[in-house]
């Protein structure tokens, strides 16, 4: 017996020594970076901005205002008009205005000139629009320049060619417009999601009324300049600041012919009972817990790299992130090192700084959110692994977050987070990788990576989810369909599929 | 759990995936370097310059002069540190020894027949044997590739072992050529075979052949060295070389060390960058972030 006990002992203290003597890298300050940050001078933000609606900046009837800040600093930006009743009546009308007397009318190669002219303007103007971007959104300043804008511009560029070529899309049908879209974006790509609702329904030949996202209303008001800048006839684009309720409003209004809404579950199902028999097309893009699977056949190095772009990217305000790790037992362990050892290299805070590579939280909201999930992930029993990166003290800020030895049944298993924080699995053979993937009520994304192209089409072929990415991850192109099974919504924005949720055939 | 292979398994070395590899390189080359950043890891890519002078028409005069550069690149600023290492045909060891003195710059040596590397085992041995006799601190071979793209993979190992035998004391680094080698898989399976062969360094090209040093196949390097260090506690050093002209490239590779392998590499005991007009670009550079502009080329030496 006392033998045995030693033996246990000296087990341990070998595993001690073994541990203090393991190989180790230092990430530290031999070399370091200096601050780089992009000027902010560069944008003109207005103290107090309007609603557009009719191509002119109104104030809100109520006069009612909002506050929108900067989440990395938690200074107030600007005071923006918050849109009531009355405003979205007005906008709606507006656009149906515009609808029955203008755009609907026109020939379909000069709408296709007025969204390649929006779409050149933002060209220019993308510098301001990425700094915009991130001083109201918090994302790092690499991703709105390389990522949200851009890929922003090239839905407008992408649609545009679209306008008079409708019937090449849709052959054997006629082809006419369906009216006025109510469209509600969500605060994680503001400007992006603004052009994935607004660009294809302008091609088709809609008017459109949008409502940003409460947090984040200043790139979308920047896109409605341009829309002015543009010459776009009034009200084929209206904007209407607000929060859930304006949001209610415009989804509620009688003359609305078309609902699209980016955002949660929860305020999805909402919609779609609100507006249920009423005749109004729906299309939603709701939330995710996309499943990435490693298998051990893959290129591990290049997949840790996928595993951090799926889940850190944007703080991992993506309703398509790679929040689940489905990692094959053999190289588990393996994956675990070099993603902790990976994660200690991703630099956290001023979202401004051009070497900044993970920003702020949105909002305070959020950031109790994820502190709450990340706790309850603790007391279930998962092990936690955080980056050591210093935080900055102002502002909205969360480390590069992990767990292990994660269950499917655990609540960080099954419940959107929504921020930086992967939950890892693991799984033995593919019918249990694919079994786990599914097994949530969400179907947005999921990822694969192995080195074997048979293996790709096996498992993605099998994956319930709108997208699946194989041995890369967060790959968006205008001409590629994008949206859920599920819980994660109906409905497809992008390419030929994205287009017909805004064309009505005959 | 004794993790030292000794000899190259095939069977352990990971695939690399070409999209992801050459996304991750672009990535860190996209990291803005500017201000004190700058300014000192110019300072420090000098520190791992290696001065390389490999042509036909080298000369003893040529390598003296290329010796007093190595030693104090900008005349004028003897804050500027000297070079790694002066990097000759084994012809001119002697002369750059001499030459060099007791300045702290390394004599570096290629040999095994270099650029090809198409000569018999013994005639490679006794290429190292002489150089290091007559003073060179480090040689770099070459590896036979076309061994080695023919699967010969213990030919190649046994060539690199006997090398390695034949210095002695003398640094060893091994030169893949991965311009010849094409595929990212092949130039990890190269460093892996290497390493475990056991180079003190692994180099990326002659600068005969291009493609030479990009940045991803340097970062396929880098991740190979890394995941050696970890499973041996063995660090093996790094040197890219080839087509590496300008300051920025530099400091991207140094930003591609920064970010694999952490503080311990940036170092030139562990990183050697293989150039021979760079010098030049960098002392530009360094000079105009002192002065604000940009001077024209008359004022650096060309040797």
């Amino acid at each position: 017996m006392a033998t045995e006990i030693d033996e246990r002992a000296e087990r341990k203290a070998a595993v001690r020594r073994f541990e203090a003597e393991r190989p180790r890298i230092e990430f530290g300050t031999a070399w370091e970076y200096s601050p780089a940050p992009e000027s902010a001078d560069i944008v003109r933000i207005e103290k107090r901005e309007n609603l557009f609606i009719d191509g002119k900046f109104v104030p809100s009837r109520s006069g009612r205002v909002f506050e929108t800040i900067n989440p990395a600093t938690e200074e107030v930006l600007s005071e923006v008009a918050e849109g009531g009743e009355a405003d979205v009546d007005a906008a709606v009308r507006a656009a149906e205005d515009a609808h029955r007397k203008r755009w609907s009318r026109l020939r379909p190669a000069e709408r296709g000139k007025y969204i390649y002219r929006i779409a050149r303007l933002m060209q220019e103007k993308s510098r301001e629009l990425a700094v915009l971007e991130t001083l109201n959104g918090g994302k790092p300043i690499k991703e709105s320049r390389d990522v949200d804008v851009p890929l922003a511009i090239a839905h407008f560029f992408y649609h545009a060619g679209w306008a008079d070529k409708l019937e090449y899309a849709f052959p054997r049908h006629r082809v006419s417009s369906i009216g006025v879209c109510g469209q509600i974006v969500p605060w994680n790509f503001p400007l992006l999601m603004a052009a994935w609702k607004i660009a294809p329904a302008l091609a088709a030949g809609n008017t459109v009324v949008l409502k940003p996202a409460e947090t984040t209303p200043l790139t979308s008001l920047a896109l409605a300049r341009i829309c002015q800048e543009a010459d776009l006839p009034p009200g084929v684009v209206n904007i209407v600041p607000g929060a859930g309720e304006t949001g209610a409003q415009l989804v509620n209004h009688p003359r609305v012919r078309k609902v699209a809404f980016t955002g949660s579950t929860e305020v999805g199902k909402l919609i779609q009972r609100a507006i249920a028999g009423s005749g109004k097309r729906l299309s939603l893009e709701l939330g995710g817990k996309a499943a990435n699977i490693v298998f051990e056949d893959a290129a591990i190095d290049q997949a840790v790299e996928g595993i951090v772009n799926g889940i850190y990217f944007n703080q991992g305000h993506v309703c398509c992130a790679g929040s689940r790790l489905l990692v094959q037992e053999s190289v588990a362990e393996k994956v675990l090192e070099k993603l902790k050892l990976r994660i200690e290299t991703l630099r956290v805070g001023d979202p401004m700084d051009k070497n900044t590579d993970v920003g702020a939280i949105n909002s305070r909201m959020q950031l109790d959110k994820i502190r709450e999930l990340v706790a309850c992930g603790v007391e279930e029993g998962a092990r936690l692994h955080q980056s050591s990166c210093a935080l900055p003290t102002k502002g909205f800020f969360f480390p590069p977050t992990f767990f292990s030895e994660v269950a499917q049944s655990h609540r960080i298993a099954r419940e959107e987070i929504f921020g930086p924080v992967l939950a890892v699995m693991t799984f033995r053979t593919p019918d249990e990788a694919v079994e786990k993937a599914n097994n949530i009520p969400y179907g947005l994304s999921a990822g694969v990576w192995t080195d074997k192209g048979s293996k790709i089409f096996q498992i993605t072929s099998r994956m319930r989810a709108g997208v699946v990415w194989a041995n890369t991850f967060n790959k968006f192109d205008p001409a590629s369909p994008f949206g859920g099974y599920k819980e994660s919504g109906f409905g497809r924005e992008g390419g030929m599929h994205g287009l017909r949720a805004y064309v009505e055939l005959s | 759990m004794s993790a030292i292979p000794s000899l190259f398994d095939l069977s352990r070395v990971p695939p690399v995936d070409q999209v992801g590899i050459e996304e991750r390189a672009a990535g860190l080359g996209r990291r803005s370097i500017k201000k004190e950043a700058k300014r000192a890891g110019i300072r420090l890519a000098m520190s791992m310059l290696d001065l390389t002078t490999l042509e036909g028409k080298d000369s003893e005069g040529k390598v003296r002069q290329l010796c007093r550069k190595a030693i104090r690149p900008l005349p004028e600023d003897p804050t500027v540190p000297h070079v790694a290492a002066i990097c000759v045909y084994p012809n001119f060891v002697a002369i750059a020894k001499d030459a060099l003195g007791t300045s702290g710059v390394k004599v570096a040596s290629v040999a095994t027949g270099f650029p090809a590397g198409q000569v018999p085992l013994p005639v490679k041995l006794d290429d190292t044997r002489r150089a290091v006799e007559a003073g060179a601190d480090e040689i770099d071979m070459v590896i036979d590739r076309g061994a080695f793209l023919s699967g010969e993979y213990d030919r190649v190992t046994d060539e690199i072992l006997a090398v390695k035998e034949a210095c002695g004391a003398a640094h060893l680094k091994v030169i893949l050529e991965t311009g010849e080698l094409e595929t990212y898989d092949n130039v990890r399976r190269a460093s892996d075979l290497a390493m475990a062969a056991g180079a003190d360094f692994i180099k990326t090209s002659t600068g005969k052949v291009t493609p030479a040093a990009t940045a991803p196949v340097v970062l396929v390097m880098l991740e190979a060295i890394r995941d050696h260090y970890l499973a041996t506690g063995r660090r093996v050093g790094m040197k890219p070389a080839g087509g590496i002209k300008t300051s920025k490239q530099a400091l991207h590779l140094l930003v591609l060390v920064k970010e694999t392998l952490g503080d311990a590499w940036l170092t030139p005991d562990l990183f050697r960058i293989g150039a021979s007009t760079l010098a030049n670009d960098l002392l530009m550079q360094l000079a105009k972030e002192s002065s604000g502009r940009y001077q024209n080329e008359d004022y650096f030496t060309k040797d």
